[in-house]
């Protein structure tokens, strides 16, 4: 795999297309959403990362399940969540699930933990929101050990204590999949991802370019205060979203419906001010690329790059189409021109492969 | 010492009464300031400016530059004129919008600021809106809100004997507020993305 990865992450939503008033059934957009995975694997894309929810209109609760059907149905694509709920999961189950996933997947599998930010969703789970960073910092300090230590006696605040406790199966190679932390604005977060050496994932989308400056930059900073290696060598992903034509009249016409019909989107600034201020990124594959390069210069050289292509009620076959247009035009010039900018002591997006190696060299 | 006063106004007039209040109040509490011996700066909000950008981020979660900008006025600030229009018994709902997203983007934004509240309806009948609304409101926010409020009413800005009373309001309310001011060092402006040391974070559970 190269330097930096590229990929798709979806939410799971289900909406109508606002041409035909029509949603897919659950059923079309769970096997729809495998379609795209595979389709991410077969134009050569790096990563497929699924959304967990639990409440419509989404439909991935249950990520394990889907990701270890498409890898499968796979041999090379990397398989991850956008996010996975570090809150109101058990960790014991986070580190059996996904430490069966990367059996099954042969070490294909990495995560992002989020805390989610709907509400009800905790409650549901015996939680309480207001909990929420001490949930993420807790259950995730457990879950690190669950992968590291073989036998661990435990006590925190949230779940009840373990005595000699293993869980299995143990992670492939003893290498724990790699860990990405998301979140939007919350520093603690970026203080989590700093402090542990992991990953710290921006998904951009919806914020502007300022507010996604100052949380990898302190995260960038204070990786180094934690004797990691220089901020620039700190591990650092973007979400963004894209929508392409040959030419972008035709590209912002066909998108405008769902963004003004978008929860997320909607009633809100004008698609021409989102595009100005987000990563919202609507045009030729040109435009597209040109977009993705100035991420480089707004938050230094970074290791994964996803891209929203789904949800909002788009149909399949455009989404597929944006598949394509990815795969043969826009990340083969990512590839070679952020690789011609990156300097040398920049590390590579790691992978199963890549941690093994360190662990034993 | 130099100090600085936010006037948030929320009249939909141009002229507004609300901003006819306001202005009266900021340059009394200036000539109190000043005869404490600070200089002073007024900045002044108009609500009415940002009225898009507030229902722009209330829907999608940022702020525009220029609404940005008219908050870090009032974070910033040694002290806030806050004056309303009275709308169905109430502050005016584009008068807490602002509030609410101030809140929402920064929940320290107004903690230990001393604030004076002022109001303008069309009957007299209606200055309890100061006390049963905006008082409250901004002793939830953390502001120190100056025992003074002043309410204008249709007859305050004309007739007989109405222009002295209000004037009078006016200076006593300013005077409130310069005294809260001036015995204040300036307000810390808070880095939202100082670090919190991960330990701290670890042994708060």
């Amino acid at each position: 795999m190269s330097a930096m990865q590229f990929g798709i992450f979806t939410v799971g939503d289900i909406a109508p297309d606002p041409a035909t008033g029509r949603a897919p059934t659950e059923h079309e957009r769970i096997k729809r959403m495998v379609e795209t995975a595979l389709k991410a694997e077969e134009v050569g894309l790096d990563v497929y990362a699924a959304g967990e929810h639990h409440n419509p209109p989404f439909v991935p609760s249950s990520p394990t399940t889907l990701l270890g059907y498409i890898a499968a149905r796979t041999s090379r694509i990397l398989l991850s969540t956008s996010t996975t709920l570090i809150t109101t999961n058990d960790p014991v189950k986070i580190a059996e699930d996904y430490a069966m996933l990367q059996h099954l997947a042969d070490g294909r599998v990495d995560l992002m933990m989020g805390r989610g930010n709907t509400g009800p969703v905790y409650p549901w789970f015996g939680q309480d929101i207001r909990d929420g960073v001490a949930l993420a910092v807790e259950n995730y300090a457990l879950l690190r050990r669950l992968w590291r230590e073989d036998v661990v006696d435990w006590q925190g605040r949230f779940r009840t204590p373990l005595q000699s406790f293993t869980s299995t199966p143990r992670p492939l190679d003893g290498v724990p999949p790699f860990v990405w932390h998301g979140s939007i604005r919350s520093p603690e977060i970026a203080e989590q991802a700093a402090y542990y050496g992991d990953g710290f994932f921006h998904n951009n989308i919806f914020w502007p370019k300022e507010h996604t400056r100052q949380m990898i930059d302190l995260y960038r900073t204070r990786f180094e205060h934690y004797g990691h290696g220089p901020a620039d060598q700190a591990i650092v992903g973007l979400g963004g979203q894209v929508y392409m034509r040959r030419n972008s009249q035709q590209a912002i016409a066909e998108f405008r419906p769902f963004f003004d019909n978008s929860p997320a989107y909607g009633n809100g600034p004008s698609l021409e001010e989102t595009m100005r201020r987000t990563p919202l990124s609507v045009g030729s594959p040109q435009e597209v690329i040109d977009r993705t390069l100035q991420f480089r210069e707004h938050f230094g050289d970074y290791q994964r790059q996803l891209f929203n292509v789904d949800g909002m009620g788009l149909p399949h076959k455009a989404v597929l189409e944006q598949i394509d247009f990815l795969g043969e035009e826009v990340v083969p010039v990512l590839r070679k021109e952020f690789a011609a900018m990156r300097p040398a002591h920049i590390p590579d997006a790691p992978t199963h492969e890549s941690l093994k190696a360190a662990e034993i060299g | 010492m130099k100090r600085t006063i936010a006037v948030v106004s929320a009249g939909l007039g141009r002229p507004s009464s609300s901003r006819l209040l306001a202005d009266r109040l900021a340059a009394a509490v200036e000539r109190e300031l000043h005869e404490r011996g600070d200089e002073t700066e007024v900045r002044v909000v108009e609500v009415r400016d940002h009225a898009h950008d507030l229902v722009n981020n209330l829907v999608s979660g940022f702020p525009a530059p220029e609404l940005q900008g008219a908050f870090d006025v009032v974070t910033g600030a040694d002290g806030l004129i806050a004056v309303t229009p009275t709308f169905a018994a109430s502050y005016s709902g584009l008068f807490k919008a602002f509030f609410d997203v101030l809140d929402l983007l920064d929940d320290n934004a107004l903690a230990d600021k001393p604030v004076l509240i002022g109001a303008t309806g069309g009957t007299a009948r209606h200055s309890l809106v100061l006390e049963n609304a905006m008082r409250p409101l901004f002793t939830y926010l953390r502001g120190v809100v100056v025992p003074m409020s002043v309410f204008a009413a249709p007859e305050d800005w004309g007739g007989a004997a109405a222009p002295d009373l209000l004037a009078r309001r006016i200076d006593r309310a300013a005077a409130q507020l310069a005294v809260e001011i001036h015995r204040r060092d300036a307000p810390a402006v808070r880095d939202p993305f100082e670090p919190t040391p991960f330990e701290d974070l670890l042994g708060a559970g």
